[in-house]
């Protein structure tokens, strides 16, 4: 699903990020990406959606070769992978609807569809009552609630989350955890950057630590294992 | 792409402009301030063209033909003038219609020349017009060359004057409107730049959910094209008014033979049909050149 071979990064200022990464991630299965800032797990993340290439070495995702992707094709590829981040990213001037309506717009999708399936993921996330508002109207929860939907409204096999619970309150972080597992629970493969030790520590998946762009840790349901 | 894409298109360029209030007010001020420019020069370089060609229409040729050329002469020297390059008519005009004209032009005066019609001392005359006023002075000098030609006039030393002159005006009003144009797509694409920055996230959302290139520079296309159309209506309705005016109660004070304003009726609609290509091409130009640095990813 997901295999990154002898993949390393460096950035045009000459620093490292990543050195030297080998991984495999498997359909359905649920990653957290740890390590302390600056570490290199952004630009790990970013590789996985082809925001940054490799300088060298290779990444599969859905058995496409993302290195050799055309820039102008790189949309199409994202199109088959769902992603949520820590500023939710959503358009302002749209409503919550058009925000997730909009994913399935660019595929070109048929009205009738995008409206029942849009409502659909709106009720799975739990924010279908405010589906006319504006992100400015909406609490920050209630915005990544959005932004969750909208990364899972094309069904994608794979969702990628780049500290998803990093603007929001605990409370709240707990009930986007709940999502994700629920989407996951459906077959949807998650990798998941986070800070949050709780939640790496509470719900036991694998985890995937990096320091200065090396994986230091690989454990099939490990701890958060930094102190903060 | 699908035909609903495109209405979608269509209805989300409408409600960009809605959406950034601002920015499409600023971006509409630039294009109407500098297209209100563009068209006053416009409407001045337009008329002056038309009064130079005015004057440069009454630019003709006068072939003198000698006395001593019979009949047969005279018709061949027609036919070889008139199978020259660039001639546009040849009139013959016989010595004794010469000389009644020139009584006639002289009025009272005229009189003295009355006795002179029992023996004309004129001459029979060609008077040749060119396609192209410019070609006078070449074609002149050609018919000299041929025989029975006696002299050939077409305003030596006043006709070289006049089209210097022109050309000097014509140049002139081109080099200022291609400035003015080249000001106008610098100002108002740095307008449109600045309201495109503000929604760089907005395009790089796009992109993070798939939407390609030409999906997102389509409502920018179409925002552009309503940008400058909607900044060509104000010019257009300044220009078409005063110009109306002008040509209802200042033309008729005019009384200088050549000055001639161009009539209200079509002139007003060329130029607004020219503003608002100028505002589309502009806005279009503008919106595609600003969103284009942001899809380079």
């Amino acid at each position: 699903m997901i295999e990154m071979i002898d993949v390393k990064k460096t950035y045009p200022n000459g620093v490292i990020a990543i050195n030297g990464i080998n991984v495999k991630i498997k359909p359905g299965e649920f990653v957290y990406v740890v390590g302390p800032s600056g570490a290199g797990k952004s630009t790990f993340i970013k590789m996985m959606y082809r925001e940054e290439k490799p300088t060298s070495g290779n990444i599969l995702v859905n058995g496409l070769s993302l290195p050799s992707i055309r820039n102008s094709k790189v949309p199409l590829f994202r199109r088959n992978i769902g992603m949520v981040f820590q500023d939710f990213k959503l358009l302002q001037t749209f409503t919550a609807y058009e925000n997730v309506a909009f994913a399935m717009e660019v595929i070109e999708k048929e009205p009738e569809e995008i409206k029942k399936r849009v409502m659909e993921v709106l009720d799975l996330v739990g924010i279908k009552h405010k589906a006319r508002m504006l992100p400015s109207e909406l609490s920050g929860g209630e915005q990544q609630r959005v932004a969750i939907a909208r990364s899972i409204v094309n069904d994608p096999k794979v969702v990628i989350a780049d500290e998803p619970t990093g603007n929001l309150d605990p409370e709240t972080s707990w009930e986007i955890m709940n999502i994700f597992e629920e989407i996951n629970k459906r077959g949807t493969t998650l990798v998941m950057a986070t800070h949050n030790r709780d939640i790496v520590n509470n719900i036991k998946r694998r985890v995937i630590a990096i320091e200065s762009g090396k994986i230091v840790r690989d454990e099939h349901r490990g701890d958060y294992g930094y102190e903060i | 792409m699908k035909f609903r894409t495109l209405l979608r298109h269509f209805r989300e360029s409408f409600k960009n402009i809605g959406r950034n209030g601002w920015m499409t007010f600023a971006s509409v001020s630039a294009v109407t301030v500098t297209l209100t420019l563009v068209g006053v020069f416009l409407v001045l370089m337009m008329n002056l063209n038309h009064i130079a060609g005015n004057v440069e229409k009454d630019v003709e040729v006068r072939a003198h033909i000698d006395n001593a050329a019979n009949q047969n002469d005279i018709k061949a020297i027609g036919k070889k003038i008139t199978e020259m390059d660039g001639i546009e008519s040849v009139i013959f005009s016989p010595k004794d219609e010469e000389l009644t004209n020139l009584i006639d032009d002289l009025g009272d005066n005229g009189e003295a020349f009355k006795p002179f019609e029992q023996d004309n001392p004129l001459r029979d005359v060609y008077i040749i017009k060119t396609k192209s006023p410019q070609d006078v002075i070449k074609v002149a000098k050609k018919i000299e060359g041929f025989d029975y030609i006696q002299s050939v006039k077409y305003g030596q030393g006043y006709v070289e004057k006049l089209f210097s002159f022109v050309n000097i005006a014509r140049n002139i009003g081109i080099v200022l409107i291609v400035g003015l144009l080249f000001t106008a797509m610098f100002l108002i694409s740095n307008t449109i730049k600045i309201t495109i920055v503000a929604r760089r996230k907005e395009i790089e959302i796009m992109r993070l959910v798939g939407a390609t290139n030409t999906f997102i520079r389509w409502p920018f296309f179409l925002e552009g094209l309503w940008l400058g159309i909607l900044g060509a209506i104000v010019p257009i309705g300044l220009i078409a008014v005063l110009y109306y005016n002008l040509y209802k109660y200042a033309q008729p004070q005019i009384t200088f033979k050549f000055v001639e304003l161009l009539p209200a009726s079509p002139f007003i609609y060329q130029v607004s049909a020219i503003l608002i290509v100028i505002g589309a091409v502009i806005g279009i130009w503008g919106s595609l050149m600003s969103v284009r640095k942001f899809l380079k990813v």
